[in-house]
């Protein structure tokens, strides 16, 4: 692959990545919206609300650490831009497949929300302090059960002698489903649960938004934030969202439509692509929207206990399965 | 002579609170989206735990009072109308029973119905304006929408019933201003059976819903004791197992007719904890008992007159020549609401008009509902008394531009001068206008 080949593609996944990230969550507004009996904002609001802010004043508060306040933005849209150019889109490879991986994904996953950790210690509120401490106690918690089900999968992988296990392009293109016996399907359902269940903690949407919780902490993290700054969390908030969900994809709904159809070619990639945007518009419907709609707001000792007891042990339980399927099959 | 508090005793008054060197500073308010109103708390919080609370009112008050006894009783009905958006008739109830008792006015049966039926609907819209801000404290938005959506018939009755949303403008001295026809008794019934139908949607959607008792049970717990000696009042006196209702223990109106009994957790079977998720259980019962009441009331409703001075100029006449004091008191949705109102012949206005909203009763039993909690339960231990931050506010002292807090002990002083200007015959008045005119002082 020649360089300016891989530049083109970087910029077309980035942009497209963008877009679809603002369509998506202005679809999950307006969804949410409905399902709360309300109307809700046009399709465009995401949009409008990032020019916004990019038109507003940028304020550093007195009290803040200036040069880390003013990083943070930057770090945390950097890092999730970044992991979009490691996920693999529809039948296409991920732009920069064989230079990372699945575990470089996930600790550029866990980037932003350092980031947001930092910045709210940075910025000198205690609104953001009490935030960042229960950023950091939620992190904690899912981080677990998110490197089992990643885990789980590559090493499932590797078993069965595919590598290399922990590229995501490997991944995508062998759908475990079909690989395993039925001891490791109810174990990869499993991991597939514990996964869904880390999404909306992952992005910090209700029941999980305590880092932000708006009627506690009046924002939280954010508190301080404003202009461009608050616009580039924004930002990344928004590719993020596409981040996890693509990966939520690659790992476990990697199929494709087009080779069971017959198509092939330019054809069959573009309906790849509409395919994949449909899996992905699915797993936020389910994992975000409808939680968020479905659930109060739950303390930082109930989500740390949610994640550290059931969650981690379904994950657990989903990897043994997996492990008992390797010795019961044999490969 | 009066001694000032010296702020080391003030000090001194802090330091008797937990020692917690680890401990930082939180405050909410008196802008912070917890808060629908100004009121600043201060919390020191240990990790997430709090520590030590303190509560500052004092920045909602608009003189209302003051303004009262500037103007003659009719203005001064529609100002009472106006102490509080959400319980707009309970304060002109409690003021026409004050001016009634003050100025011997008998009213007829009918209107007394009616004043309980709009009192009663008002009862059940504001709950349900509550039980919408407390779902959305708790992060529940969708619970919010749903609960406000199903709060707009009974809002669409009172306007077909009274002309207003809110501030009905119903009550008078004497009487009501509007009747309830027989015509409209369907309507009525219809809006009750519509709630009816509902206390199973609500009893699933907060009671038996998992992430709401989560974040309820045991949250901002108020023993039946601290209620007790704390005076709290309405449903957060009776969620703690006091059964203290003003309409069951100093029936007025249409209430010794009918019989209410103040509602606790017990009536629906449950043990008494007086934690936040019981403050719903009570407010969701007392719906039911508010369609109940209505219920009754319009069964047993007699004919006949509906006011006892249909020409508002012999009204204003006859007040003009009482003279004597009142108290009136009724079960407001969020407590006991008090008005005091002391009359003189040849005065238009009152000469004292004194306003106790249940809030005030309520902020004490804060205290003891924050020991121990957790950040995240702030907004709904907040919410869970109902507060009515601007019904309460009744003083702010500024001096020379400045603010000033009053302690204890000044407090005692100033109590102890009114009374001995009361044993002289001189009235409490004077106490009352130089407060809310921003000098305390006791220049005479």
């Amino acid at each position: 692959m020649s360089g300016v080949n891989a530049l083109w593609q970087a910029i077309l996944v980035l942009v497209g990545g963008g877009a679809v990230g603002f369509l998506y969550k202005g679809l999950d507004r307006k969804l949410a919206a409905r399902l709360q009996g309300r109307i809700g904002p046009p399709l465009r609001q995401p949009v409008l609300d990032v020019v916004k802010l990019l038109s507003k004043e940028n304020i550093v508060p007195g009290t803040a650490v200036p040069w880390l306040f003013r990083a943070a933005p930057f770090l945390a849209l950097v890092a999730a831009t970044t992991a979009l150019l490691y996920l693999p889109v529809g039948s296409l490879r991920p732009v920069l497949s064989g230079y990372g991986d699945l575990v470089l994904l996930l600790y550029l996953l866990a980037v932003p929300a350092l980031a947001m950790a930092l910045g709210g210690f940075a910025s000198g509120s205690p609104y953001a302090v009490v935030g960042a401490q229960r950023e950091i106690v939620m992190m904690m918690s899912y981080e677990f059960p998110l490197a089992i089900a990643a885990v789980g999968i590559a090493w499932r992988l590797a078993t069965l002698g595919l590598s290399p296990a922990f590229s995501l392009a490997t991944i995508a293109a062998n759908p475990l489903w079909g690989l395993v016996g039925p001891l490791g399907w109810i174990g990869l359902l499993f991991l597939f649960v514990a996964l869904l269940a880390v999404t909306p903690a992952e992005l910090s949407k209700i029941p999980f938004d305590i880092p932000e919780a708006e009627t506690e902490i009046a924002g939280g993290l954010l508190v301080e934030y404003s202009g461009a700054n608050l616009a580039l969390f924004y930002l990344a908030d928004v590719i993020k969202t596409v981040v996890i969900a693509a990966l939520v994809v690659a790992l476990f709904i990697p199929y494709g439509i087009a080779a069971p159809l017959g198509v092939d070619g330019v054809g069959g990639q573009v309906l790849d692509l509409a395919f994949f945007l449909v899996k992905l518009f699915g797993v936020i419907f389910v994992a975000v929207t409808v939680v968020r709609v479905a659930f109060a707001r739950l303390k930082v000792d109930q989500v740390a206990r949610f994640y550290l007891l059931p969650t981690t042990l379904l994950a657990l339980a989903g990897l043994f399965l997996l492990v008992l399927d390797k010795v019961v099959m044999g490969a | 002579m009066r001694e000032k508090v010296k702020p080391e005793e003030m000090a001194e008054a802090n330091e008797r609170a937990p020692a917690c060197s680890t401990c930082f500073e939180v405050p909410i308010g008196p802008i912070h989206p917890a808060l629908k109103e100004g009121i600043r708390f201060t919390f020191w919080i240990e990790g997430e735990r709090i520590r030590k609370v303190d509560i500052r009112p004092g920045f909602m008050h608009r003189g209302i009072e003051f303004m009262g006894t500037k103007r003659n009783l009719i203005q001064v009905l529609y100002l009472a109308e106006r102490i509080c958006g959400i319980c707009s008739i309970s304060h002109p109830l409690a003021i026409v029973q004050a001016v009634e008792q003050a100025a011997g006015i008998e009213v007829p049966p009918r209107a007394q119905y009616i004043r309980v039926i709009i009192g009663e609907l008002e009862r059940i819209h504001s709950h349900l304006l509550w039980a919408g801000v407390a779902a959305h404290e708790l992060g529940f938005d969708t619970l919010l929408h749903y609960v406000w959506k199903v709060r707009e018939p009974v809002l669409d009755l009172l306007e077909d019933l009274t002309g207003n949303r809110i501030n009905y403008a119903i009550p008078i001295y004497g009487g009501v201003r509007r009747d309830v026809p027989p015509e409209k008794y369907p309507v009525l019934k219809n809006a009750l059976r519509y709630y009816r139908s509902l206390v199973d949607d609500f009893v699933n959607f907060f009671l038996r819903d998992p992430s709401i008792e989560a974040r309820t049970r045991g949250v901002g717990v108020l023993t039946r004791e601290e209620a007790d000696s704390l005076c709290a009042v309405g449903p957060t006196a009776r969620a703690s197992g006091l059964r203290k209702d003003v309409r069951q223990d100093w029936p007025y109106f249409a209430y010794p007719d009918l019989g209410v009994r103040a509602i606790t957790p017990e009536d629906m079977g449950l043990e008494v904890q007086g934690d936040v998720y019981d403050r719903i259980v009570v407010r969701l019962l007392e719906v039911v008992q508010s369609i109940e009441i209505i219920e009754r009331c319009l069964e047993e409703m007699p004919d006949g007159e509906i006011i006892a001075f249909p020409k508002v100029a012999a009204l204003l006449a006859h007040l003009k020549k009482a003279e004597g004091e009142g108290i009136g008191r009724h079960e407001a949705p969020r407590g006991e609401v008090i008005h005091y109102i002391r009359l003189q012949a040849d005065e238009e206005a009152p000469v004292v008009w004194k306003v106790k909203a249940p809030t005030y009763s309520n902020l004490m039993p804060w205290y003891p509902m924050f020991r121990d909690q957790e950040i995240a339960d702030i907004p709904i231990v907040a919410a869970s008394i109902d507060p009515c931050i601007c019904c309460m506010e009744r003083v702010q002292i500024v001096r020379g531009g400045r603010e000033e807090t009053l302690w204890k002990e000044q407090l005692l002083e100033l109590s102890w001068a009114k009374t001995r200007r009361i044993v002289r015959g001189l009235g409490p008045s004077h106490v009352t206008r130089r407060a809310s005119r921003g000098g305390a002082d006791e220049r005479r």
